[in-house]
């Protein structure tokens, strides 16, 4: 830029960018400058891409409970097909809906779990959740006559290194799984993360959670509980850890703790 | 301008790859290698971050103070970062999962700053462009080779598509889980360098000191 200096530089804008750049006023102009410029970029940006990035999340969500009800297909309408399902929000000590307390559609139960209105801090907490909301949204799916057909289940917990959340089926008697699935993790790619092996979530399929008796015998583990193979899915291999942790929080979200009472309903044929 | 413009494009991809060579952004190329999606994806981001904040920062170079260039440098390759992760959660939601916090961290990418700070702030917009999608271009192809590898063995398959049918899913293939964490990339990625090194021997590093011969008393 040897030729602005032998030459006078007209006009303020001119004579502004000629100047050095080392000098207070410019390094001040040039912070403010790029910063402004910057800001308005990436808030742009996140304003106007926001809607479609909700929608994303709404969809996947909405995937994943059409996929733990079996009723996926890729390609067909995500937003049709949900909207067979029923959702409410659920008092987990009653077991009661209280749809007119909060709207199903837009109560967040997973920010819920960290307000202190709306949750309970656990002592015993298998699931190393910390703290427990006192409601959460599930789905109920009817079938054409208006009868109870599957019941979703939201749950989550503690694996080997990230909680895992994921959705349970359970047919109407409120006793047998129709399956199990996770839609958020961070568990070892290639052992942990097995438990998104369709082979392996198969397995849940037609299980059994409740004996006769009416306990929870239910077991993720290496080998065969003795309450019989209704109860027991195999464990990953090489994942003992993941397998401990979805163990855990399948007992602790089926257990008086969690859908307990609202199973019991279930069971009873109240819905 | 003493390169070219098809040298700016064509050096990092081996003569002089940022990662091989310059051993930079070695942490993200651990981190998003285990499948070739999430590595492709990757090298396209970082490829558009370093084109583009080498080609910004190069036109507001006559204007930059230099006590603050280096924050300078951070605003506008940040700006662009949080752009690209915007844009891959409203339209590639399913990979942005999957690279999470790996494409916020590209600000802390030691090639897109490496480039701004040693190449855009002497030279101009256009030769400083090509420069940054070369690199990232360097960048990407090592990713895409580690990936391969990693993929490969790792998985049994390529892009998601099955090659190797693993013992999970009924087939024959003992996946080598060790490809699947971390570190496998540094073993991968030690053995390209020192391919590359054997390839183009006047890559290796003179040596920093020398062995004494001990003497016999």
């Amino acid at each position: 830029m040897s030729d602005t200096q032998s030459r006078k530089p007209k006009g303020a804008i001119a004579r502004f960018l000629a100047a050095s750049p080392d000098s207070v006023g410019k390094t001040i102009f040039v912070a403010v400058a790029v910063c402004l410029v910057a800001s308005m970029i990436v808030s742009a940006a996140a304003v106007s891409l926001r809607p479609v990035q909700e929608a994303n999340k709404l969809k996947d969500k909405q995937v994943n409970v059409l996929q733990v009800a079996g009723v996926f297909e890729p390609g067909i309408d995500v937003t049709e097909a949900f909207a067979a399902f029923e959702p409410h929000v659920l008092d987990l000590a009653t077991g009661d809906f209280v749809d007119d307390q909060f709207d199903p559609a837009t109560f967040d139960d997973l920010a819920a779990a960290s307000d202190p209105e709306l949750s309970v801090a656990l002592d015993d907490d298998p699931a190393g959740i910390g703290r427990k909301a006192k409601y959460r949204v599930i789905y109920l799916l009817r079938d054409d006559a208006g009868a109870l057909d599957k019941a979703i289940l939201p749950l989550h917990g503690y694996g080997l290194w990230s909680t895992l959340y994921g959705f349970i089926a359970l047919e109407n008697n409120g006793n047998d799984i129709y399956g199990l699935q996770f839609y958020q993790h961070g568990e070892t790619p290639g052992l942990g993360a097995e438990v998104d092996n369709p082979r392996w979530k198969a397995l849940w399929n037609g299980k059994k959670l409740r004996d006769d008796a009416g306990d929870l015998q239910i077991t993720v583990a290496k080998s065969q509980p003795a309450a019989g193979p209704d109860f027991y899915i195999d464990a990953l291999a090489g994942a003992t850890l993941t397998s401990v942790g979805v163990d855990n929080l399948v007992k602790f979200w089926m257990g008086d703790a969690g859908y307990g009472p609202f199973l019991a309903k279930l069971q009873a044929g109240d819905l | 301008m003493s390169q070219t413009k098809k040298e700016l494009l064509v050096d990092p991809l081996v003569d002089n790859n940022p990662i091989t060579l310059q051993v930079l952004g070695i942490c993200s190329a651990l981190a998003v290698t285990s499948s070739l999606q999430v590595a492709f994806v990757m090298a396209l981001a970082v490829t558009f971050v370093t084109a583009f904040a080498s080609m910004f920062i190069s036109i507001l170079r006559n204007q930059i103070p230099g006590s603050i260039r280096i924050i300078v440098q951070m605003v506008i390759i940040a700006s662009l970062v949080i752009l690209v992760d915007q844009i891959l959660k409203a339209y590639a939601f399913q990979i942005s999962k999957t690279l999470s916090v790996f494409v916020g961290l590209i600000i802390t990418n030691c090639i897109v700053m490496g480039r701004a700070e040693a190449f855009a702030m002497k030279n101009p917009p256009v030769a400083s462009f090509i420069d940054g999608i070369g690199n990232g271009l360097g960048y990407g192809l090592i990713l895409m080779l580690v990936g391969f590898i990693r993929e490969l063995f790792g998985s049994g398959s390529l892009f998601g598509v099955t090659i190797l049918q693993t013992v999970n899913n009924g087939g024959w293939y003992v996946p080598n889980g060790l490809l699947l964490l971390p570190p496998s990339a540094f073993f991968v990625i030690g053995l390209l360098i020192w391919a590359f090194r054997t390839w183009k021997p006047n890559q290796v590093e003179d040596r920093e000191y020398k062995i004494q011969q001990a003497e016999a008393h």
